[in-house]
């Protein structure tokens, strides 16, 4: 019976899988981050949509030469502070003045001073939350294994390389074109990766 | 590298208002606003002297907090080394080099001293365990020479800082900035106990017998959002008058919305923390304060408070684009400086007219006396001084900040 615990743990709950196919794409290595830089305006204007920068470390900037759009990241933290907060609220609300009103101190049942700070630290609890899972969302994470991680040459991005790698379902993808593109914006390395 | 380093990075023509400019004609507008409220508070003040004085207080409160707002600011960047403020520092420097100004604007409240604190009437303290207790701090002469040695350990700070970065401008002395960092740890230090204690005199002393451990923090707190509104609107003003429009970037904008934004947070976190605790203790010497102003119509300002100082400013404040816009950032500014007056108003008034909101003519000359002197003395100090510390050593690093 054929058994592998590489495919198991693809199909766990939760792990996030790419698409399919006999290439994952390129990756290009560039030995500084000023090349790697002006590389990724190049790939930018090219209209490239499916691809990535990866460096040991941030350079500031990047984001802009890559042309990312503002992450949705911020929006996710609101809705979800605001959500523990009523949350919070809510449930002081329901226990206090509404389940088992009980005096307490002397003071009224609903005594929404004495709710503020449950009501505070639940907002920044989901807000946390939401910053947390939200980001992994959007990285697709958790993924048990990334093709990227096959290639020797990539060992090299925590320690002193540069590199874009350009993945195949890009539509614009073309496995030898696009390699001598990334060669031709001052690569040193260009790597054909595997699925 | 080097090279670069020796040549300033900004023209001195460029950082100065020009002749002919209307920046140039502030003065004189501000000094005749001054003017004007001053004869107002003449005429309106002698037929209501109490009125006066409070008024006066609240308005010289106002102004007080919004220097040494600015003095703070100044010291946390040099204590704290800051690169991206640098091109705002001077707006904080001119505005603290007011406090001597400010030291004789504080002379109404010494002369109103009988009408405004209770604990200062003999007879009231004879029949009074509590301001008998109290008395050996809160007695005439000890009030004057702390209120001295206030405005004296101000002046010094804001006269060194000052003069310190006006030198640096001819000299171009990187050591001036090593000096003046060294000192603004201790100058913060300075700040806060001295801070505390004036706002425990000026204000706190108002009901003598109430008391709150916090209370100096929440002036402090209102004194920094009040500058930074100020600060904020005043680089919107630059930059609208053709001045500084290349030096005072977006990216700078945003950041001073976003200390706009962390001290209106801070704000409310110390304002309803003081409240809190005095709520859930529930010690009658402690509520008195907080029940004079939940009666009434002081318990409509409390909650336009909440509203206007903490809701609608967070919300409003939270967007990034918000704060990069000229316009937008203004709104938040003035708006956050009228909030920073009315939350004043509310903890000084309510121990002259118990019964309810009460404005009067008097109010308003007060703030045009007091604020047309703070104001003509900045806009005259703007006029003989470069915009910017124009040879800081870190001024290339502000004008190429960017937000990350």
């Amino acid at each position: 019976m054929a058994f592998s615990l590489g495919s198991l743990v693809a199909k766990a709950p939760f792990a996030n899988q790419l698409p399919q196919g006999p290439y994952y794409g390129v990756v290009a290595e560039f030995t500084t981050a000023a090349e790697l830089y002006h590389a990724c305006e190049k790939v930018r204007d090219a209209g490239f949509t499916k691809w990535d920068a990866h460096t040991p470390f941030p350079v500031h900037g990047l984001e802009k030469a890559m042309g990312l759009p503002r992450s949705p990241l911020p929006w996710i933290v609101l809705v979800m502070g605001l959500t523990g907060a009523a949350a919070g609220f809510g449930l002081q609300w329901w226990v206090h003045a509404s389940a088992y009103p009980l005096v307490i101190s002397g003071k009224p049942f609903f005594a929404w001073p004495a709710m503020i700070p449950i009501t505070f630290e639940v907002g920044v609890l989901f807000a946390a939350f939401g910053a947390v899972f939200g980001m992994f969302a959007l990285n697709r994470l958790p993924m048990h294994h990334h093709p990227l991680f096959q290639s020797k040459l990539f060992e090299r991005v925590t320690d002193d390389r540069f590199f874009i790698s350009i993945e195949s379902w890009d539509p614009r993808f073309d496995s030898s074109a696009t390699a001598q593109m990334l060669k031709s914006l001052g690569a040193a390395n260009v790597e054909l990766v595997e699925s | 590298m080097s090279a670069a380093h020796d040549r300033p990075a900004l023209t001195p023509e460029q950082v100065a208002i020009p002749p002919g400019h209307s920046w140039n004609r502030i003065p004189v507008f501000a000094g005749g606003a001054a003017v004007l409220g001053i004869v107002g508070c003449a005429i309106l003040g002698l037929g209501n002297p109490k009125q006066f004085f409070f008024s006066w207080l609240v308005a010289f409160l106002f102004f007080l907090s919004l220097t040494l707002g600015a003095l703070f600011f100044v010291l946390i960047q040099y204590a704290a080394q800051g690169g991206w403020g640098i091109v705002l520092r001077r707006i904080g420097e001119t505005v603290f080099a007011t406090i001597p100004v400010m030291a004789l604007l504080f002379l109404p409240v010494a002369l109103g001293l009988h009408d405004l604190y209770e604990w200062s009437h003999h007879e009231a303290v004879e029949h009074d365990a509590l301001l008998q207790w109290k008395s050996p701090y809160l007695n005439t002469t000890f009030f004057m020479i702390r209120a001295l040695l206030f405005f004296g350990i101000w002046s010094f700070l804001a006269l060194v800082y000052y003069r310190g970065s006006r030198g640096q401008d001819t000299t171009g002395d990187p050591a001036v900035s090593a000096r003046l960092r060294k000192f603004a740890g201790p100058g913060i230090i300075v700040m806060a106990l001295t801070q505390t204690f004036a706002s425990i005199d000026w204000i706190m002393s108002l009901t003598p017998h109430w008391y709150s451990t916090m209370f100096g923090v929440y002036f402090f707190a209102g004194s920094f959002i009040g500058f930074i509104a100020l600060l904020s609107l005043f680089a919107v003003a630059l930059r609208g008058a053709g001045l500084l429009e290349s030096v005072i970037s977006p990216e700078h904008l945003q950041d001073i919305g976003k200390l706009l934004f962390a001290f209106t947070v801070f704000w409310s976190y110390i304002a309803f923390s003081q409240f809190f605790l005095i709520w859930y203790a529930n010690l009658p010497e402690e509520t008195i304060w907080y029940k004079a102003r939940m009666e009434g119509s002081w318990l409509s300002v409390s909650l336009f408070l909440m509203a206007g100082h903490f809701a609608a400013p967070f919300f409003y404040l939270m967007g990034r684009a918000v704060k990069r816009r000229n316009a937008t950032l203004a709104v938040g500014g003035a708006w956050l400086l009228a909030m920073h007056y009315v939350d004043l108003y509310w903890q000084v008034m309510p121990t002259l007219h118990p019964a309810g909101v009460s404005p009067s003519l008097l109010d308003f000359a007060a703030l045009l006396a007091v604020g047309g002197c703070f104001v003509a003395a900045v806009s005259w100090l703007m006029r003989k001084q470069a915009l910017v510390p124009i040879r800081d050593p870190r001024l290339s690093e502000s004008l190429a900040f960017e937000n990350v």
